[in-house]
This record gives structure tokens, C-alpha cells and sequence, in this order.
């Protein structure tokens, strides 16, 4: 795909225009299929809730998550195995669109660019959830805390979508370099610490039952991250996928 | 590849000879201070290289927004040139900074706002050249290390204030709370001004200096492809 001549409306890819109606339909047709694909595979789901629950037995053993420390923990070790089954997940879902050549048939599709990106957005943020639906009750039954908290459920809904905002992003452009699957962590992690930072500290106020007036400016800076992230994202896929 | 202008061999010598006289301001011209003794002199180069580390943090970001536009191949020499200067610069700033926080907090590191930034920072430029380095296609490689520095640049303001929320012990020089409550003495501040500002000549020089030497690489990297046709 690399050693394609240059095309003349290379030079700024955002005043090219496409047909702009059906865009949400292109969304979720795009999110559709990544999840037909998934229910009928289902290898990127069980990879990412295999290793999630890995993660949190080797945390088990790592912490040694006695009832004392637990309490402290948690919103740690529940962040950490997102973040790594995220990484997971993401990596997968973009290598499956590069390597059998599905993402150039989605650039060839007559829509806008940034309906692939939501698209994508929309189907990694499906899994991200899907896994973290697991995750929550088998980690309250093995450890015996209650995490079905309304304010942890809001946290980890604006968490989720920050890192997958970026995620998407940053997995599209380690799909197409030479190392992919190692560089994704690299690339995402110091730029997501911001989500991570927060959704940590904001989880494990509503698990310590603090009142809302100290952990709101952990989520209102979950707010502006995902807000920030997903306007930069859309501003700047364009430039990531053209070829 | 053309000899270095007359006006880099002049800044050349005139960076080092600033740089002795900084150095000399700062060990005979200010004087030491009362609690902490000779060591805070390291603070005077400390704030310095850590204000170049942050234009150059500017400059990358200027750049790889300019190279979206434009996508001229030289805003990415000019992006790559500030990120290597930064990822330098940055890291003398902390190697200075443990120095004189190990007399002073009483540990050489710890979990700062300010400290866990610039470490995240160097993380986003060490992520960035490994980006550049599994790529092969210059323009490819321009583009994507233009979008992530993008991203980077907002991701680090927001890790500065998502820290600063837990109280901080980095002491605050200039700006709201400075120079009245830190009782600075008018010598120390001439000092502190007067090594920003060699500093900066020395980021102009250094980054002059990679600047061309990215062109030198292009150069390079052309002959070579051309020879391999």
C-alpha cells in the first residue's frame, strides 16, 4: 500500500469532500460489522476476558488483595486490567481490518473518513464494555466488594470511552508500522495517564462512599478528556489512514 | 552540504562563552543561600534547561501542525530537531532537579505533579521516536509523528491538572504566589533571568545545529535510495 503514486488531493485530505448523507448509517454499519464478526469468531472476546481475568489473578497474588488493602486497591487493579485488555482488544480489531486488507476496502467506501473512525470507535467501545460487564461481578464474587455503584458505573463508562477515543487512533496509526502489536501500549499509555489518573482516583472515591463535591473534579476532567480526545481524533484520522 | 553561515560560528562561540558566564554568575555572582547552602545553586541551570525543554515541546507541536498544512518535508526535520533537543533538555532538567532535591525534599524522586509531567513527557518523546523508527516511508513517518506529537501536546497539559489536584511541593518561581513569598534577593533573580535567556540562545544554536543535520540526512537518505535504484 506504501508504494502508491501520489494522488493530486493528497495535500489537505479535510477540504475533500464525500457525500455526507447516510453518516450515521455509515457508523453503524461499520460497528455492525466489527460485531456480526465478533458473534460469529468470537476470538478477539474471549482473548481480551481470558487475559483480563489473568491479569487480575496474578494481581491476586502480586498484592496479596486481603480485605485491608482491597479497599484501597481496587479501583487500581480494576483500571490496570481495562487498560491492558483494552490494549488487547484494539490492537486485534485494527490488525484484522489491515491484514486482510478490509481497511482499504473502507477507505474506498464513499463516505467520510471519520464515519470508519467511529465506526471502529463505536464496535471497540462495545468490547471495552462487554469485557468490563464480566469483569465487575466476577471480581465482587471473588473479592467480596460491591462495585454496582451507580457513580463507579458512570466512571467507568466516561473512562472507557476516553481510552477508547485515543485507543482507536493511535491503533490505526500502530497497525501500519513495522513493530504494531508492541508499539500500541507504548504509544497509548503516556497519553492516556490523563483518563486513567482520573478514572482511579474518581472510582475509588465512589467506592470509599466520599461525598460527590470531592470526586467531581476527577469526573468533569473525565468529561473533558473524552470531549477533547474525540474532536482531536476526528480532526486528525483523515491524516492517519490516507494512502 | 554547504559550510556552516557566518552567523551559526558566531553563535557557536558566543553560546559558549555565555554559557562560562552564566556558570560564573551563578557560582560568585549570587549569593548562597541561607537554608539550603550551595546546592540551590543548581536551581538557576535547573529552571533554565527546563525552560528550553518546554519551547522545544512548543516548537514540535508548532511544527508538526505546520506540516499537516503545508506537508513540506522540512516542518518534520524542524518537529524531529525540537523533539530530540526537548527529550535532552528534559532530562538534564530532572538529573538537576534530583540533585537538588535530594538536600532539600529529602529524596531524589518523588510523585509531583511537576516530576510526574516531565516524566510522562519523555515518555511521549522516547514513544515518538520509536514511532519514527518503525516507520520507513518519510512521509509516512512525517505524518504520523505530526499527528501523535498532536496528541501529545493536549494530552500533557491535562496530566499536569489531572496531578495537581493532590497538593504539590514543587516550589512555584514565577506566577501567582512567586518571587514575593520564595524571598528571592535581587542578585538571584539577575541570575535566574540571565541564564534563561543563555539558554535560549543555546536551544537557538543547538536547534540550528540538528536542524541542519536532519537535512544532511535527507541528503542522505536520497542518495541512497538512488543508488539502490
Amino acid at each position: 500500500m506504501d508504494d502508491r503514486p501520489l494522488t493530486a488531493d493528497r495535500k489537505s485530505p479535510s477540504t475533500v469532500r464525500r457525500p455526507s448523507s447516510g453518516y450515521l448509517k455509515a457508523i453503524l454499519a461499520i460497528a455492525w460489522k466489527d460485531l456480526a464478526s465478533e458473534l460469529r469468531s468470537r476470538e478477539l472476546l474471549s482473548a481480551m476476558l481470558v487475559f483480563a481475568l489473568l491479569v487480575i489473578l496474578i494481581f491476586n497474588f502480586a498484592l496479596e488483595l486481603d480485605v485491608a488493602t482491597r479497599g484501597a486497591v481496587t479501583s487500581g487493579v480494576l483500571w490496570v486490567t481495562f487498560a491492558f485488555a483494552g490494549t488487547l482488544g484494539l490492537n486485534r480489531s485494527m490488525a484484522i481490518e489491515k491484514d486482510r486488507g478490509c481497511l482499504d476496502g473502507l477507505l474506498l467506501a464513499p463516505v467520510d473518513r471519520s464515519a470508519i473512525y467511529f465506526g471502529k470507535f463505536l464496535s471497540n467501545l462495545a468490547f471495552m464494555f462487554i469485557v468490563e460487564a464480566i469483569v465487575l461481578p466476577v471480581y465482587s464474587v471473588l473479592y467480596n466488594v460491591n462495585l454496582f455503584n451507580p457513580g463507579l458505573l458512570l466512571v467507568i463508562l466516561l473512562g472507557s470511552v476516553g481510552y477508547v477515543a485515543v485507543g482507536t487512533l493511535l491503533s490505526s496509526m500502530a497497525v501500519q508500522t513495522r513493530t504494531r502489536d508492541v508499539l500500541l501500549p507504548i504509544l497509548l499509555f503516556p497519553v492516556a495517564v490523563p483518563v486513567l489518573v482520573a478514572a482511579v482516583k474518581a472510582s475509588s472515591g465512589f467506592l470509599q462512599g466520599l461525598a460527590f463535591a470531592e470526586i467531581a473534579p476527577y469526573v468533569n476532567q473525565l468529561i473533558v478528556y473524552d470531549v477533547i480526545f474525540i474532536a482531536v481524533a476526528f480532526m486528525v484520522f483523515d491524516y492517519v489512514v490516507e494512502e | 552540504m554547504k559550510p556552516q553561515p557566518l552567523v551559526l560560528k558566531i553563535l557557536n562561540i558566543v553560546s559558549a562563552l555565555l554559557l562560562a558566564g552564566a556558570f560564573a554568575m551563578a557560582m560568585w555572582y549570587a549569593p548562597v543561600e541561607k537554608v539550603m547552602g550551595a546546592v540551590q545553586k543548581v536551581f538557576y541551570f535547573h529552571v533554565a534547561v527546563a525552560w528550553v525543554g518546554m519551547l522545544g515541546f512548543l516548537a514540535a507541536a508548532v511544527a508538526g501542525i505546520i506540516y499537516l498544512r503545508t506537508r513540506d518535508l522540512k516542518w518534520d526535520i524542524v518537529e524531529v530537531a525540537a523533539v530530540e533537543i526537548s527529550l535532552v533538555f528534559f532530562l538534564i532538567a530532572i538529573a538537576l532537579g534530583s540533585i537538588w532535591a535530594r538536600p532539600a525534599w529529602g529524596t531524589y524522586w518523588t510523585w509531583e505533579p511537576r516530576l510526574t509531567t516531565a516524566a510522562i513527557l519523555e515518555m511521549i518523546y522516547i514513544a515518538l521516536l520509536l514511532l519514527r523508527q518503525s516507520l520507513e516511508e518519510p512521509e509516512k513517518r512525517a505524518r504520523f509523528s505530526a499527528v501523535y506529537t498532536l496528541v501529545g501536546s493536549i494530552s500533557v497539559p491535562i496530566t499536569f491538572l489531572s496531578i495537581r489536584f493532590s497538593r504539590t511541593i514543587h516550589p512555584v518561581v514565577i506566577g501567582p504566589g512567586g518571587s514575593a513569598d520564595t524571598g528571592m534577593m535581587p542578585e538571584m533573580l539577575a541570575t535566574m533571568f540571565v541564564s534563561l535567556a543563555v539558554f535560549s540562545v543555546i536551544f537557538v544554536t543547538l536547534f540550528w545545529h540538528r536542524i541542519r543535520l536532519g537535512q544532511m540526512a535527507e541528503k542522505v537518505e536520497q542518495a541512497r535510495l538512488k543508488a539502490m535504484q
